[in-house]
């Protein structure tokens, strides 16, 4: 409660971050709703190849005749749900290991550290692109067993090693932020009560963590979009016939050209794009000025 | 007052002084390790598609690197511009009666690049190279058509005297074939068989293809190579005619849109391969007077795995087959102006007149895939199409995915994008339902296309097989005649694409250039897609 | 700091050993070999290839036999270029990568903190939010649309400068920038950030009340402790325009080891992989350390001022 109340409270002062919020919010209903009022299906080709924006496709139309409205709509959702999941696989980790490593100390928070710079070192992406295309099979077959379309393991692979790509920065914050709260006098006193440790942690110093959490989880969400979008320009995003953003806008950077311009398939995705990860950057910005108590300080 | 007026005027140096400072180191290091060569300008720049893998004649495989290779190497025999077969290494050869038995005579001044004499035996120990299995060569089975070539190639024969090529003298190369074979004198001018100097070979192991280090007998010398950066190619002077273009510059551009910039800002020549023409752009390409479009000998088709389920049906293959609406395809995906294809075997085979095959015709596949079980796709089982997710592949599965709902009702057929190297394993393993395949053709003959096919095949990857086919590819080979040798061929093609159904043929490939015709000349399309370099001359500079 | 960096030196070792096991692990056990090719290859030959590359035996065999190899600084043979050791290739390429990454850094931090001092000094201003409006763009816009549009800009219709390749001087220009927006933009948001936040110092209202100008505290004081979280983000700057590098080198036909990264993982170039990654994992860890170890000295700097 407290922290959507914080949220709450921030976002009303500014009146530009009312705006980016319900940006976001607009884009996120048109995602789930609005896709079914478009007239047309995400997946349903036609003769209308590549045809300009008209009245009958307000976007217009892709290579296959598709309506580029309901496509980006449809990436819309794809992306929005990588990165919602995404963000909440790194923010599981990265605020569990935060917080175990800063309130266990010593040793442990050394030994926790020194793996979380390890990490750091490695090529992530790359190593992302090896497990992508090395267990996709298997994803599939374990998809189909749980009743679930095969060609969704592409994403559920991508909601998996983006998260695990990102946690690392939080896991650091997170820890930082125990430590300081772990000398405040209600720590110590909820020890002396003898609480056990799971409830000190989870009682008293998650609600503490909530104001940061948030922001980085609203710095997080634009930065695993972008990695989706270069994995997908790399051949390497989720499976055709379904798209997101990152696959739309790479499948359009052909438009750049000095023949013929297909500006809407670059422009009304790639557009949508960036107007969403600068909404979600601006109210990172936003929220991390009021309440990230580093900043603040 | 003094000293702070001295300090600040020093201070007013510092930053022009760091600056130029930081620019000379700078410039100091691109000179010294950026690669920032200044190499003598070239006559012509040619963006040549992707890195070469190598530059070795006997290992290479692709049309890219071969065409480098055939720039700097040269077979017995060799092609004009149009693509016809003419003299190379040799000046002129004997084939016996019975097409078996081809006596070759070495032309007397052909010399390598050093200016040594190129003689008989540097074929026949070449060929005993590319044949020999510590060099693993993908190509060696180009020389299996020899008496015992296949033998010795797989290691099964030591003795390599006991395959069918000798040098009784110096000027004369005898090759003994297994049975008569029409295309040989096309093979002799392909890379594979090009002979390699020995000497250098064994001097420098494995770095022998390296500038400086490499002696060629084609029109061209090897002069630099800085990987993914750019290769120089001059002039041989040793070659035995005239070359008219003294230096060519290769690009190994790998990225088409980087390639087509290139171009259009008159950087580059000549884009010679068609992967590096963004496939996007050419319908708008078309009816530049720079585009240049020939079609070649390569089919685009769908293998069926004809083991599995419900693939076993023949009437489901043909269901499928025949509810492809490829002028779509042809017109809305792929757009370079590809023929639709109806059968296997691309038209420009001399002689041959391959079967109808099955065109376009919902209704009959609509009542064909009712017999089998599914009115109206009903019940059709969950299958994947297999594709490759690069250029224009996904796009194409997504048409044919949508086709086949549209047409046929089924609404359970997958998509199963993979990457080139993945893709092209699950293709070997046969492990798909449907897979969306192509086949370049190595030499213009129908054989190429439909000896794949045989049972257990190694390039068949359908589960098919059927053993008239099999007989019928055998007594095609021992007849001479070549009109009946072409009619068996035909029975044979029609057995694969009308009755029996494990491929679904889908478009012919077009090959695609792009220069300005009056900056190249001795470029002609020809069906082989085969432009050697040596051909090559600036209208106007022609010497 | 002696001890930290020996320390951190032999610390390096475990981890470089670790990454390069795991990249060659993972592409050998990933489906799909390098010896795929889109004609079936008698298996004689398959076999033979996968002897003369130490690629045959069980998995482990082939570890343990490339991890030799390893020990004594031969990263093995590439299989996609025939004839050519990785070692080859990384000598000939990463120089050109290093020349255009440190161009892109050199300009990233220029302008960057160039345009955050900016920002800062204008605060809450028009200039403000219009330089910040212009980083959050140059972080949300993928690199591999904006390079396409700058090629267009100022390649082809403008004719400023050349579309791609390399080899002179002003083909350098147009990459090294595209490479270097993004980290720029990010470089402006910090400096401004922490900018902001020093000039409410003490010691900053102490220089003031001195009634030295504004332009001395600003660079001759603020600036010293401002620079603090740059230096502490160059390594995962560092790190970022190596992965950038991927895709710039990609679109402009640059020869550098960018499009290893990825390539070689498509192409199941198991010894390739490794080597760019250790080439990877190396840079990371020198970078982090340096960035370290300035920290540290600047901090002492700051500090006994």
């Amino acid at each position: 409660m407290k922290p959507l109340h914080q949220f709450y409270l921030v976002v009303k002062r500014d009146t530009f971050l009312v705006a980016c919020a319900l940006f976001l919010l607009l884009v996120a209903s048109l995602a789930i709703v609005g896709i079914h009022y478009t007239g047309y299906s995400y997946n349903e080709i036609s003769d209308a190849s590549l045809l300009e924006p008209s009245h009958a496709h307000w976007f217009g139309t892709d290579v296959n005749g598709r309506d580029l409205l309901t496509r980006t709509l449809f990436g819309a959702r794809i992306s929005l749900l990588v990165a919602a999941v995404g963000t909440l696989v790194s923010l599981t980790i990265g605020v569990t290991y935060g917080m175990i490593s800063g309130y266990v100390g010593g040793r442990v928070d050394n030994i926790m550290m020194r793996v979380v710079e390890i990490i750091y070192s490695l090529p992530t992406l790359v190593l992302v692109i090896v497990m992508v295309t090395s267990l996709e099979d298997h994803v599939a077959g374990l998809l189909k067993n749980v009743g679930l379309p095969g060609n969704y393991s592409r994403m559920v692979l991508l909601f998996l090693f983006l998260g695990l790509t990102q946690w690392l920065t939080m896991a650091r914050i997170i820890r930082g932020q125990v430590l300081v709260l772990k000398q405040q006098p209600f720590v110590q006193a909820s020890l002396a009560l003898g609480q056990s440790h799971a409830r000190i942690l989870w009682q008293h110093l998650l609600p503490n963590l909530s104001g940061i959490i948030i922001v980085y989880l609203t710095l997080t969400i634009p930065s695993i979009m972008l990695d989706e979008s270069f994995l997908s320009f790399l051949g390497v995003g989720v499976q055709a016939p379904l798209a997101s953003w990152g696959t739309l806008v790479s499948d359009a950077v052909f438009s750049i050209n000095p023949i013929k311009l297909y500006w809407w398939m670059l422009i009304f995705p790639g557009g949508l794009m960036t107007l969403t990860l600068l909404a979600l950057n601006f109210l990172g910005d936003g929220l991390r000025d009021a309440l990230d108590p580093r900043v603040r300080k | 007052m003094n000293t702070s007026l001295s300090s600040r005027r020093r201070r007013s140096l510092v930053l022009p002084v760091s600056i130029a400072g930081a620019a000379f180191l700078f410039i100091a290091f691109f000179y010294l390790f950026g690669g920032w060569t200044l190499s003598a300008p070239a006559d012509f720049i040619i963006c040549n598609g992707d890195e070469p893998q190598s530059l070795d004649p006997a290992i290479v495989t692709g049309q890219l690197e071969g065409r480098i290779c055939l720039a700097l190497f040269e077979g017995l025999t060799t092609r004009n511009a149009k693509g016809d077969i003419i003299p190379g290494m040799a000046e002129s050869w004997i084939i016996s009666p019975d097409g078996l038995t081809y006596t070759f005579t070495i032309r007397p001044e052909a010399k390598w690049s050093n200016g040594e004499k190129l003689t008989a035996y540097d074929f026949l120990n070449s060929w005993e190279r590319t044949l020999n299995p510590t060099t693993a060569s993908d190509y060696s089975y180009q020389l299996y058509y020899l008496v015992n070539g296949e033998a010795y190639g797989t290691g099964k024969l030591k003795d390599f005297s006991k395959v069918g090529v000798k040098a009784p003298d110096e000027h004369t190369l005898v090759v003994t074939l297994t049975h008569p074979t029409a295309y040989f004198l096309e093979l002799t001018s392909f890379q594979t068989l090009c002979p390699v100097h020995l000497a250098s070979v064994k001097k420098y192991g494995s770095n022998w293809i390296k500038p400086g280090k490499m002696i060629s007998n084609g029109p061209y010398v090897l002069k630099e190579w800085r990987l993914n950066d750019y290769i120089l190619v001059e002039a041989n002077p040793n070659y035995w005619r005239p070359v008219p273009i003294h230096r060519i510059k290769i690009l190994p551009t790998n990225n088409p849109t980087a390639c087509f910039n290139l171009f259009y800002s008159k950087k580059t020549d000549l884009i010679i391969d068609k992967t590096s023409i963004p496939p996007s752009l050419v319908p708008d390409l078309r009816d530049k007077p720079y585009f240049h479009a020939n079609p070649f000998g390569a089919t685009s088709f769908i293998r069926f795995n004809v083991k599995r389920k419900p693939f076993d049906d023949v009437r489901v293959r043909k269901a499928l087959a025949l509810a492809l609406d490829k002028k779509d395809i042809v017109e809305k995906i792929t757009r370079a102006g590809e023929p639709v294809a109806n059968n296997l075997v691309p038209p420009g085979s001399v002689g041959y007149t391959p079967p109808q095959g099955l065109s376009y015709n919902p209704d009959e596949a609509r009542r064909l895939l009712a017999e089998a079980g599914y009115p109206g796709g009903k019940g059709f089982p969950d299958v994947k199409l297999l594709y490759a997710g690069r250029g224009s592949g996904p796009q194409v599965a997504t048409e044919m995915q949508a086709l086949w709902r549209r047409e046929l009702g089924i609404t359970s057929i997958e998509l199963r994008g993979q990457e080139w190297k993945v893709y092209l394993n699950t293709q070997q393993l046969i492990d798909f339902d449907l897979c969306i395949s192509a086949w370049v053709g190595d030499y213009n003959d129908p054989q190429t296309f439909l000896d794949m096919f045989i049972t257990d095949g190694g390039n068949n990857l359908t589960g098919w097989g059927n053993r008239q086919y099999d007989e019928m590819l055998k007594t095609s080979e021992s007849i001479p005649d070549p009109a009946r040798r072409m009619n068996i061929l035909h029975d044979m093609e029609k057995i694969l694409v009308e009755d029996e159904v494990p491929i679904a043929p889908v478009y012919f490939y077009v090959g695609m250039s792009l220069y300005y015709p009056e900056k190249l000349g001795g470029f002609e399309p020809n069906f082989v897609d085969d432009h050697r370099w040596g051909e090559f001359y600036i209208p106007g500079k022609k010497p | 700091m002696n001890a930290i960096i020996i320390r951190r030196l032999i610390q390096a070792i475990p981890v470089l050993f670790i990454v390069v096991s795991l990249t060659f692990l993972l592409v050998r056990s990933a489906p799909g070999s390098p010896f795929s090719t889109e004609k079936k290859i008698p298996p004689e030959i398959i076999a033979e290839l996968e002897k003369q590359y130490d690629l045959n035996g069980t998995i482990l065999h082939q570890y343990r036999q490339y991890m030799g190899k390893v020990a004594h600084g031969d990263l093995g043979p590439s299989i996609r270029y025939l004839n050519r050791s990785v070692n080859e290739i990384i000598m000939q390429t990463l120089p050109v990568s290093m020349v255009l990454g440190s161009l892109a850094y050199v300009l990233a931090l220029f302008f960057g903190i160039t345009l955050g001092g900016l920002a800062a000094i204008r605060h809450n201003q028009l200039g403000d939010r219009f330089i910040m409006l212009l980083a959050l763009l140059g972080i949300s816009v993928p690199s591999f649309v904006l390079a396409p549009i700058m090629v267009m800009l100022f390649a082809i219709k403008l004719h400023l400068l050349p579309v791609a390749g390399w080899g002179s001087p002003d083909q350098i220009i147009l990459p090294a920038i595209c490479l270097s927006i993004p980290f720029t933009a990010a470089i402006a948001r910090l400096t401004r950030g922490s900018l902001l936040e020093v000039l409410k110092l003490d010691f900053i209202r102490t220089a003031r009340a001195k009634g030295l100008s504004e332009n001395t505290v600003l660079f001759r004081h603020a600036l010293k402790v401002a620079i603090l979280p740059i230096i502490g983000y160059s390594g995962p700057a560092a790190a970022g325009i190596l992965t950038g590098s991927i895709v710039i080198e990609t679109l402009f036909g640059i020869p550098g080891i960018g499009p290893f990264f990825v390539n070689s993982a498509l192409n199941r170039d198991p010894f390739m992989t490794s080597g760019v990654v250790l080439v990877f994992s190396s840079f990371l860890i020198l970078f982090n350390l340096l960035a370290d170890i300035l920290y540290f000295v600047v901090d002492r700097r700051v500090k006994m001022e």
